[in-house]
């Protein structure tokens, strides 16, 4: 806030108020089928059209609140990164965007990650958040989707990745394009450690995010009618000159192609996830909790252990995990 | 005839002068050698402080260069008994990647890299170096090869990307890609990747999670094309008919000399005077010394020692640079 905002009384602000900044409005407009739903009954469908049953996009905390047992999930931080090592500038500087977004957003960067339980199974969920510049992927979420990873090896979790991404971020030139190998990374060392990673691709999950961890999974899921694709629907009109199929790049698709195992609404996704997770988890000889890791094969950089990496398997979250 | 690019034309002149005062015959031979070989230092000297000062948006057009060697020619200057594979066993041939065993300096490996094409039909045949799933497809296969063998893998990117196209998408362009990455990083034998050309995002990475990632000297490595970043970022200028790209190549720092102090790369290969498209032989000649000095490292790196190095050299990028 400036010194003019601060001085000036909240009726004239309230006319001064940008349009866009509807978060109290009485009614939404769906996207999809125009229909006028009621804020309240919007919430109360996790942002599913009552009408037509289009998904609309959910904020990552209230996902998670959807997601775990009771709404009951504790918040894992994303770890400090370099800000803006290249400096970068279009039009915009990227320090001043990154501070737009967290300003608007509240959050430090595109992704929050949570720990909790999932109809009982302790599971860490990591959301991407759209909001946040286009979910793009830059290195503090590269960091973050690590942190996930080595939590859920801490605490003998599944890992379960919410994505929703433009693809990488520009601003962060070539270390933004190293985040696909080093959260592939993430992703081997939680199937090394006998746990299972389990990715729900929603509406948009684009470029360089599906170029890595969000193609990796043991399962995939996707929310209906989800955009998910390598290349953006008008670059490759533009290359092969013809109009793309009806659906082309959906989720259905995608399931009808075999990249996508099955197509879940979302009132079903917390359902659908625990029921596959009872049975990954409780097959005998891997469902030992609280291990703190000890059955991670030795090509976890044991020798190398970075500091991040280091902390997280020393802090395990024993109130979460009880 | 050497074709010039557009921040080459003072050298052209001077080149261009001096080929004029060869034809001149007789008797006014001999004050011409006088002034050709002046002319000669004085075009070698501004070759060398013109290359010395390449902007980001020079070294990309030095870097998709016409007469660059390609995979082609490293594989023909480089090594011997050459079998290219083809086929990913399960849909078809992509020609964007190539790759086989060869021997390489009194070693077998395997070597896979992109290939451009030269003209119309060759880069119609190679798909201008885009790849499909199959080509990185073929590249898992070929790397699981290698491993069975015991033979280093050697890769050469030169792409300008992955292939946006429907085909492509409808196989599953994103998962070969993650799952040609994923290879990388567990592959148990030595792996050497080098940008020699245009390391272009995904489509590049996806072969060169190694243990050891060099570029040439005048390469270029970004995470999208300098024109994509322009067209997003710069959207309205571009509109307005601008051209945005070299500052987006600015921007994004997507040279060699960038990538080292980013410690995102581990060597440069010097490039002969003026760059690999003047001369191509010693150009392969200086890569095939660098690969050879980065197998040597490797080499005695058990399987796991390799997959611990490699893991650990990419978890640290980003993290020691000065906040």
């Amino acid at each position: 806030m400036n010194w003019l905002s601060d001085i000036t009384p909240p009726g004239i602000k309230k006319m001064f108020r940008k349009r866009d900044d509807n978060s109290d409005a009485l009614w939404a407009k769906c996207k999809s089928c125009d229909e006028m739903i009621f804020t309240k009954d919007l919430e109360a469908s996790q942002q599913v059209c009552p009408s037509c049953g289009h998904h609309m996009t959910l904020s990552p905390t209230t996902r998670l609140n959807a997601i775990f047992d009771g709404g009951q999930w504790e918040r894992i931080e994303l770890p400090d990164v370099v800000t803006d090592p290249l400096k970068f500038k279009d039009v915009k500087r990227y320090t001043d965007r990154l501070k737009d977004y967290r300003r608007k957003t509240g959050e430090k960067d595109a992704l929050v990650i949570g720990f909790g339980q999932i109809e009982g199974v302790p599971s860490v969920v990591a959301v991407q958040n759209f909001a946040f510049m286009g979910g793009s992927m830059g290195m503090m979420l590269g960091e973050g989707i690590l942190k996930a990873a080595e939590q859920a090896i801490a605490n003998n979790a599944p890992l379960i990745l919410f994505t929703a991404s433009g693809g990488a971020r520009m601003q962060e030139g070539i270390l933004s394009l190293m985040q696909m190998p080093r959260t592939t990374i993430a992703v081997q060392m939680v199937k090394e450690a006998g746990l299972p990673y389990i990715v729900v691709l929603t509406h948009p999950t684009t470029g360089g995010v599906t170029a890595s961890y969000a193609m990796l999974g043991d399962v995939h899921i996707a929310e209906p009618n989800a955009l998910i694709g390598f290349a953006g629907a008008r670059v490759i009109e533009q290359t092969i000159r013809e109009k793309l199929p009806e659906g082309f790049q959906r989720a259905e698709y995608l399931a009808d192609k075999g990249m996508v195992d099955i197509v879940v609404h979302r009132h079903h996704l917390r359902e659908t996830l625990a029921k596959i997770l009872r049975v990954l988890t409780r097959h005998g000889k891997k469902a030992k909790p609280n291990q703190q890791g000890q059955n991670v094969t030795p090509l976890r950089v044991e020798a190398q252990k970075t500091e991040s990496a280091q902390k997280a398997l020393e802090a395990p979250m024993d109130k979460a995990a009880e | 005839m050497r074709s010039y690019l557009d921040f080459e034309k003072p050298i052209a002149e001077l080149e261009g002068r001096i080929d004029d005062l060869r034809t001149i015959n007789g008797d006014e031979a001999v004050n011409v050698e006088e002034e050709i070989s002046k002319l000669e230092s004085r075009a070698e000297k501004l070759l060398a402080d013109t290359y010395a000062n390449l902007s980001r948006w020079q070294k990309t057009s030095v870097a998709r260069h016409a007469a660059r060697p390609h995979f082609k020619e490293y594989v023909a200057g480089l090594t011997e008994d050459f079998t290219p594979l083809a086929g990913d066993r399960a849909f078809g041939e992509d020609k964007a990647i190539l790759g086989g065993p060869a021997r390489f300096r009194g070693r077998s490996v395997m070597i896979i890299g992109h290939e451009k094409g030269r003209d119309t039909k060759s880069r119609i045949d190679h798909n201008f170096g885009m790849a499909r799933p199959e080509g990185y497809r073929k590249s898992v296969r070929l790397m699981e090869m290698a491993e069975r063998f015991d033979m280093p893998v050697i890769t050469l990117i030169d792409t300008s990307g992955a292939y946006p196209g429907k085909g492509a998408e409808e196989r599953g362009q994103a998962e070969a890609i993650a799952a040609s990455t994923e290879k990388c990083l567990s592959l148990g034998a030595p792996l050497v990747s080098v940008i020699v050309g245009e390391g272009g995002s995904g489509g590049a990475v996806a072969l060169a999670a190694a243990n050891k990632v060099l570029m040439m000297e005048h390469a270029v490595y970004s995470v999208i094309s300098p024109e994509g970043c322009a067209s997003i970022l710069w959207k309205e200028a571009q509109g307005k008919g601008e051209n945005k790209a070299p500052d987006a190549a600015e921007a994004m720092k997507i040279s060699a000399q960038d990538l080292l102090e980013l410690k995102v790369i581990d060597g440069i290969v010097p490039e002969p005077l003026g760059g690999a498209h003047r001369d191509p032989e010693a150009a392969i000649e200086r890569l095939g010394d660098a690969i050879e000095a980065a197998l040597h490292d490797l080499e005695p790196l058990s399987p796991d020692e390799l997959r611990v190095q490699r893991r650990a050299k990419f978890l640290e990028i980003g993290r020691s640079l000065a906040v």
